[in-house]
């Protein structure tokens, strides 16, 4: 099975790189766009006998994938 | 004293705060490798600068997983004396060494130049022997430095921001901020005091043929410490 990670920037955290994107778009002429934050994808390839997966994929994502200080994360199974 | 540098692929200023605490204050120091599960008799350990394995997913993200960190969590929750500087300070707070993290500058430069420094707050084993309101000059060099806590009032109100951001006369202004960090906080300490992160370079302003030989003055501190714990 694969698990789909999306972390991303909490609500408030100044987002510098978004900010430019969005300003980027803007002088594209897409003059729609009031705003852009950037995240992360990650897929990441199972195997299919994990037990307590959405517990794992927690921890993967409390231990290493996301610094919840600063970002959240939600997640995806795909089987 | 015994110091312990450690050494992460990707680390680049791991000589720098070797020949500092070797030559230039001609201590006994030693490279402790990330693979590493001890740091041995060290009395003090420096996490340095550089760019550990790539900086993939965050900065200091990986490095703070490796197996010499649980030696240095194990020191660090005895008292024992950490300096973690610059990616140093990234993996500190990634390993929870210490509160907060380490993001992108609000200007998206990567910001290399020297800085002025106020050094405030509690007593640590790397800032006791500095004056109070001494204004230090160090560089910074980091795309990462802008730093984010929760809760900066908590932080303030108990002495843990260590080192600030200030213009050469020691005013606070959005100008002397090279990154956006709140409260133009520079550089902070654990509640204990003995873990202290900065993202400046002291090590690389220590001796006065570099510039400046400000930097030098914490790690003078730590051995004033050590001196008096003895």
């Amino acid at each position: 099975m694969k698990a789909r990670v999306y972390v991303t920037l909490k609500t408030g955290v100044l987002d510098p790189q978004g900010q430019a994107v969005a300003r980027a778009l803007g002088r594209l002429g897409f003059s729609e766009v009031k705003d852009a934050r950037i995240g992360k994808f990650i897929e990441m390839q199972l195997s299919d006998d994990v037990k307590d997966v959405d517990g794992h994929i927690k921890q993967m994502c409390e231990k290493l994938l996301a610094n919840t200080v600063i970002e959240e994360y939600r997640y995806e199974i795909v089987k | 004293m015994n110091i312990a540098v450690v050494r992460f692929p990707g680390s680049n200023c791991d000589d720098d705060a070797f020949h500092v605490v070797g030559r230039v204050m001609g201590q006994p120091a030693r490279f402790a490798w990330h693979k590493e599960s001890s740091i041995g008799d060290a009395e003090a350990v420096i996490l340095p600068g550089g760019f550990s394995y790539g900086d993939y997913l965050r900065a200091g993200a990986m490095a703070a997983n490796s197996p010499i960190m649980g030696a240095v969590k194990a020191f660090a929750e005895k008292g024992g004396p950490v300096l973690a500087i610059c990616n140093g300070y990234q993996i500190a707070c990634e390993a929870g060494l210490l509160d907060g993290a380490l993001t992108r500058n609000a200007s998206l430069h990567f910001e290399c130049r020297d800085v002025h420094l106020l050094v405030e707050g509690k007593p640590t084993p790397w800032t006791r022997a500095i004056p109070a309101g001494r204004i230090l000059r160090v560089p910074i060099a980091h795309a990462e430095g802008r730093f984010v806590h929760p809760n900066v009032d908590a932080l303030e109100k108990e002495g843990r921001v260590v080192f600030r951001y200030v213009d050469p006369t020691g005013g606070q202004s959005e100008g002397a901020n090279p990154n956006g960090s709140v409260a133009s906080i520079a550089g902070t300490c654990n509640a204990r005091g003995n873990v202290v992160g900065l993202m400046p370079h002291p090590e690389r302003a220590s001796e006065a043929l570099l510039g400046s030989d400000d930097g030098r003055m914490l790690f003078a501190s730590l051995l004033a410490e050590m001196g008096r714990r003895v």
